[in-house]
């Protein structure tokens, strides 16, 4: 039983994990980030590269990941979604775009494919990222076997969301952000610089990303299109938890992972996931915003 | 009458060409003493990462056979096509390759959905296809010659030798869900019944899943005593870590797997396979001197120093010569002569001797048990003395003395 409950914690961190980023960029600024998955993707390959060439371990690996991830997001808040706000399918649309273009770049090495010169740690084949031995170890408390590896994502991602929570909600910064999440004209006319705040709003969801994606290439396959199956869970997790709440997304993302995790153990995984989406579907036609949500916009 | 027939049925083409739209320009099938083949395979997506060394291995051996005075004097001159990970890019390419180039042979196809797809167009124009990959078996056709391991190769003697030598007897099958590993199941349970022992379950999950949490604390759970691995793709390696992850030292389970190869085991990192099995007629780690060379050979091709050999790119590069002794044999390079010689052609292959049988035009292989150690590289601890006879319905109760598949065709009766 707790085994199980474990499984299901882990897979709500994951969850939670991918959704913090999304919640941010898509509650906050009314952006369907599609790129958002390639957002975790570059942070895995970060992690690999990182590994190979500046034999940075794991740990080093997680704020440069933050680093690279978030300016990309900077990049590319500046050259395509600022001229998209408003227009939600176009940036659908257009992030779907970027997506692409960002795993190509992987897959074709930044084009130097084309000359014939081969970068390790990149290309379309499949990576590996090593993580420490003592992350690998199973041990026991209390006879239950707790895993490491699993455990530091749990904590990782709490101290994450607790930092989110702080920015969001204890900092000027974040108020300026909630106030642009309500109405981004009145906040504009109270004097906020709309555009500055929410460049580095967006570059902070992308840095989660990357985070995100340096974690996940510890236990999952690193290659250029592990990004497109992530959003997708990750935009479950938002809607169900309500556009722009904290508190929504981290309550759907538990939800869904131990109904996952439990129905995986019951019956099977492929079960498992018809189920989270027969929950998420009831959910939103019980509640079309969301679990949590503000009536505002 | 050979060049008579040939030049006939290119002035025809032209003809009928120069009538029809420009776009209907005939094959490049032109200069003299050249053969055209086709080679297939997927250069982009998903499953370029395997079948690009598919299509460098059969290039490979074009280029040595070229090198050493080629085809009856002729040169060999491959069209590559990419089959872009789709199968129905794969039809296209197929029937391009067999209408317009009018090639007598194509080396193509990586996974069972492109072969399927590619049969039909190899069927109706009765032309040759030289699959590589191993595969589920349960198909006989004329037009292809199947050169990859089919269940038997692969579990005749695995489970024996996991029921007796490793003394496992309670089995558990976990795959990906699609036709080979149900396939593979089907015969991995009547061989473990056969041998005394026991399958606790059989359980699937999705292709390119990676979240192996619930199901390795299933298998925890079970009692099994061994893993039997049919999963295939980037899901090897969630499943492997996960394994470790959750403490199962490979002593006391270990994963027996049909799929995990080099490349697999080179990306999840050699430390999590480390004690685990895997059941295939070739290893990098054979060790003979045509198999060093061989492993030489491709590296200084590829450029790439590291550049890892598996078993479908080993028969992906020994088929050709297979096709070269039959085109040899028969004097002419057409598909119908093709395959009146294939059948009963060896060769010295890397993994071996191989033969490709005259009766279902699959090939004789030798299994082989791998045990991977700490670098990455297995260590071969069981093998036939003897390449052994392939059977394509060995689910289906095919045996040696009772052939399914003939040089008459399937005999549907008996299924």
């Amino acid at each position: 039983m707790t085994e199980t409950l474990f499984i299901g914690l882990s897979l709500s961190s994951i969850l939670l994990l991918i959704a913090l980023g999304l919640s941010i960029t898509y509650g906050a600024m009314g952006v369907i980030n599609m790129a958002h998955g390639e957002l975790v993707m570059i942070g895995a390959y970060t992690a690999v590269l990182s590994g190979i060439y500046l034999n940075l371990n794991f740990f080093l690996a997680l704020p440069l990941a933050f680093a690279v991830s978030a300016l990309v997001g900077m990049a590319l808040e500046r050259l395509v979604i600022r001229r998209l706000y408003g227009r939600i399918i176009d940036t659908l649309l257009a992030t779907w775009g970027v997506a692409i273009v960002l795993q190509q770049l992987i897959r074709l090495e930044f084009g130097l494919s084309f000359f014939g010169i081969h970068v390790e740690g990149l290309g379309p084949g499949l990576q590996s990222m090593d993580v420490p031995s003592f992350l690998t170890q199973p041990f026991e408390i209390g006879g239950v076997p707790i895993q490491p590896y699993r455990s530091f994502i749990i904590v990782v991602t709490l101290l994450l969301t607790l930092l989110t929570w702080f920015l969001m909600y204890r900092t000027s910064m974040g108020t300026q952000v909630r106030a642009i999440m309500r109405n981004p004209q009145i906040a504009a006319a109270c004097g906020i610089d709309v555009r500055r705040v929410s460049a580095f709003t967006f570059a902070y969801g992308s840095g989660l990303a990357g985070v995100a994606g340096v974690l996940l290439a510890g236990f999952k396959t690193v290659m250029p299109d592990m990004g497109a199956s992530t959003v997708v869970d990750g935009f479950l997790v938002v809607v169900v938890g309500g556009v722009g709440s904290l508190l929504g997304t981290v309550l759907a993302s538990g939800l869904l992972g131990q109904i996952n995790g439990v129905f995986a153990i019951l019956f099977n995984d492929i079960l498992a996931r018809a189920v989270v989406f027969g929950v998420v579907i009831a959910i939103i036609l019980w509640r079309p915003r969301g679990l949590f949500s503000f009536r505002s916009r | 009458m050979t060049t008579n027939r040939r030049s006939f049925l290119k002035t025809g083409a032209a003809f009928g060409a120069a009538l029809a739209a420009p776009s209907l320009i005939p094959g490049r099938a032109g200069a003299a003493g050249e053969i055209e083949v086709g080679v297939l395979f997927s250069q982009t997506g998903g499953l370029s990462i395997v079948e690009k060394s598919l299509a460098d291995a059969t290039l490979m051996a074009i280029e040595e056979i070229n090198a050493a005075g080629g085809v009856n004097g002729m040169t060999i001159k491959p069209v590559v096509e990419d089959g872009a990970s789709d199968p129905k890019t794969f039809n296209e390419k197929a029937s391009k390759l067999v209408l317009r180039d009018r090639v007598p042979s194509v080396f193509a196809c990586y996974t069972s959905a492109s072969r399927k797809a590619v049969l039909p167009v190899f069927e109706r124009r009765n032309n040759m296809l030289f699959y590589p990959t191993y595969y589920e078996g349960f198909e006989c056709s004329k037009n292809v010659v199947y050169t990859g391991a089919v269940p038997n190769q692969q579990l005749s003697n695995f489970i024996p030798w996991m029921i007796n030598t490793l003394g496992k007897k309670k089995i558990f099958i976990v795959g990906s869900n699609y036709i080979y590993p149900r396939e593979m199941a089907k015969v991995s349970k009547i061989l473990i019944e056969q041998n005394g022992g026991e399958w606790v379950a059989d359980e699937y999950l999705e292709l390119g899943h990676s979240e192996w949490g619930a199901m390795v604390s299933k298998i925890k759970a079970s009692g099994c005593d061994a893993v039997l691995s049919n999963v295939v793709g980037d899901s090897v390696i969630a499943f492997y870590r996960e394994f470790r992850n959750q403490g199962i030292s490979q002593e006391d389970i270990p994963i027996c797997a049909t799929v995990t190869s080099e490349i697999e085991i080179a990306a999840m990192g050699a430390e999590y396979a480390a004690g685990s099995y895997t059941s295939f007629p070739y290893f990098q780690a054979i060790d003979s001197e045509e198999n060093r060379s061989f492993i030489e050979r491709y590296r200084a091709y590829t450029g790439n120093p590291n550049a890892v050999t598996h078993h479908a790119m080993e028969s992906s590069y020994f088929q050709v010569y297979l096709w070269k002794q039959a085109v040899e044999a028969a004097g002419e390079a057409s598909p119908d002569a093709i395959r009146e010689t294939i059948g009963g052609q060896t060769f010295d292959a890397p993994n071996g001797k191989v033969m490709v049988d005259p009766e279902n035009l699959h090939t004789y292989l030798t299994p082989r048990i791998a045990q991977w150690g700490e670098d990455g590289q297995g260590t071969i601890i069981e093998a036939y003395d003897e390449p052994v006879e392939p059977l394509p319905y060995v689910a289906y109760g095919e045996t040696p003395e009772n052939l399914f598949c003939t040089t008459d065709g399937l005999d549907s009766a008996k299924l």
